[in-house]
C-alpha cells in the first residue's frame, strides 16, 4: 500500500484517473437527467442511481492515494451515502405519488 | 492554481447560491437553497481551516437549520407549493441584508490590521485548561461565560416556540423510513459520543455532538418513536435545563473549591479539576442541546386531554 501520488506506479494512475473519469461522467450524466427529464419519477431515477454509481466510482479511484484505514472510512461513506440516497429516492417518490393520485 | 480555482469557484457559488436563496419566488425553493448554502457554507470554513466551524455549519446551519425551516413550512397550513412571493415581499430581506453586511464590512475596516495578542494569550494558558484543544478552552474555560449564555439563549428561544407550536397532525410513518431511522439510531449515539470526547484534543464538542444527537432525534422523531420526548414529559423537562444547571452548580462548586488565599473568580476552574469539570457540563451540555433542538424541531404532539375534548 503506497501513501503518496509519487510512489504510484503508472497503472494505478491510470486506473485511478480513469475511475475519476467516470465517476464524474455518471455525476454530470445525473445532474443533466435531473434538469432535462420531464417528471418528478425520472428524475429521482437519474439522480439517485447515476449519483451513487459516480459517487461509487469516484471512491475507487480515490483508494489508490489513502492507506487502508483512509479506505474504509470512503467505504463506509459511499455506503451511507448510497443508503441514505435510495432511501430519500423512495420517500420523495412517494410524496410525488400520493400528490399525483390526489390530482 | 487548482486551489485557486476551486476557491473561485466556492465563492461564486456561495454568492449565487445566497442569491437565489433570497430571491427565489417559492419559500419551498428557498429553503433548499439555503441548506445548499450552508453546505458549501461548511466548505468554505473548512478551506479556512477552521475545522470547528465547518463542522457546527454543517450540522445546524445545513442540516437543523433546514429540517427548522420545512417543519415551520409545514405547519403554516398553505399550500406550499403555490405560494409564490411578490417583489417587494423578496427586496426587504435583500435590502436588509445589505444594510447589514455594509455594517459588519465598516466594522471589519476599523479592525486594527496586527494580528490579535489573544492567540498567544490562549495558547499560553492552554495547560492550564484542562483541554489541549484551543477552541474547546476558549469555549469552555476562559469564555465559559458565552457558552453559558448560549445554553440560556438555546432554552429561551424553546420557551418561547412552545406556546405557539400548533398541535402536530396525525403522519404516519413508512416502514422503510422506520426501519432506516432505527439503522442511523445507534451510528448517530456512536458518533455523538466520538464528537463529544474528541473534542477535549480535536475539533469536535458539546454543540456539534448535540446537533448530531437531535438529528437522528427528529428522524426518529418523525417515523413516530421516541414519543416519550415532549415537553409534557417531566424527565425531558429535566434535561432541557440540565446543561444551564450543571453548569451553574460546578461553578457554584468552583468557588466554593477555590482556596482562601486564591482571589475566586466567577466561572474559572482549578486548573487540576478543569478537565473532568469540562467534560461534565459538556456531557449535560450535549443532553440538553439536542433535547432542546428536538423539541424544538418536531414541537409537541397533541396532548391527550385535548385530542379526547376536540372528538
Amino acid at each position: 500500500m503506497t501513501n503518496s501520488a509519487e510512489q504510484l506506479s503508472a497503472l494505478s494512475i491510470l486506473l485511478s484517473s480513469l475511475l475519476l473519469l467516470v465517476g464524474l461522467f455518471f455525476f454530470i450524466a445525473g445532474s443533466i437527467g435531473m434538469l432535462r427529464f420531464p417528471d418528478s419519477f425520472s428524475r429521482l431515477h437519474a439522480v439517485t442511481k447515476a449519483d451513487s454509481l459516480g459517487l461509487g466510482s469516484i471512491v475507487a479511484g480515490l483508494m489508490f492515494y489513502g492507506d487502508l484505514w483512509q479506505n474504509l472510512l470512503l467505504l463506509l461513506i459511499w455506503l451511507l451515502v448510497m443508503a441514505s440516497g435510495s432511501v430519500s429516492c423512495q420517500l420523495l417518490a412517494r410524496f410525488a405519488k400520493t400528490q399525483q393520485d390526489k390530482a | 492554481m487548482s486551489l485557486l480555482l476551486f476557491d473561485t469557484a466556492l465563492c461564486l457559488l456561495l454568492l449565487a447560491l445566497a442569491l437565489a436563496s433570497m430571491l427565489s419566488r417559492q419559500l419551498v425553493n428557498a429553503v433548499m437553497l439555503y441548506i445548499a448554502f450552508g453546505l458549501m457554507m461548511a466548505l468554505a470554513w473548512a478551506r479556512l481551516a477552521a475545522p470547528d466551524l465547518a463542522l457546527a455549519e454543517a450540522a445546524i446551519g445545513a442540516g437543523l437549520t433546514g429540517a427548522l425551516c420545512f417543519s415551520a413550512l409545514a405547519r403554516q397550513q398553505l399550500d406550499i407549493t403555490a405560494a409564490a412571493l411578490s417583489w417587494p415581499q423578496r427586496l426587504w430581506p435583500a435590502t436588509f441584508v445589505v444594510l447589514m453586511l455594509g455594517g459588519i464590512l465598516a466594522a471589519l475596516l476599523q479592525l486594527p490590521s496586527v494580528a490579535s495578542p489573544l492567540v498567544a494569550v490562549a495558547q499560553a494558558e492552554l495547560i492550564n485548561s484542562g483541554v489541549s484543544h484551543p477552541v474547546t478552552a476558549v469555549l469552555l474555560n476562559f469564555r465559559s461565560w458565552d457558552t453559558l449564555l448560549e445554553l440560556v439563549v438555546l432554552l429561551l428561544a424553546l420557551l418561547g416556540a412552545l406556546p405557539v407550536a400548533p398541535a402536530e397532525k396525525s403522519a404516519t410513518s413508512w416502514s422503510l423510513g422506520l426501519s432506516w431511522s432505527r439503522l442511523l439510531a445507534p451510528m448517530v449515539i456512536l458518533l455523538a459520543g466520538y464528537l463529544l470526547w474528541a473534542g477535549a484534543s480535536q475539533p469536535g464538542g458539546a454543540f456539534q455532538a448535540g446537533v448530531l444527537l437531535a438529528a437522528g432525534a427528529v428522524v426518529l422523531r418523525l417515523n413516530q418513536q421516541l414519543n416519550w420526548l415532549s415537553w409534557c414529559n417531566f424527565w425531558v423537562r429535566l434535561l432541557v435545563v440540565a446543561g444551564i444547571a450543571v453548569f451553574v452548580l460546578v461553578a457554584l462548586l468552583a468557588l466554593w473549591l477555590t482556596p482562601a488565599n486564591v482571589d475566586a473568580v466567577w466561572l474559572s476552574w482549578p486548573p487540576l479539576l478543569a478537565g473532568g469539570i469540562i467534560l461534565l457540563i459538556e456531557v449535560f451540555a450535549t443532553l440538553a442541546i439536542a433535547s432542546t433542538l428536538t423539541l424544538l424541531v418536531v414541537g409537541e404532539p397533541a396532548p391527550q386531554h385535548n385530542r379526547t375534548e376536540s372528538v
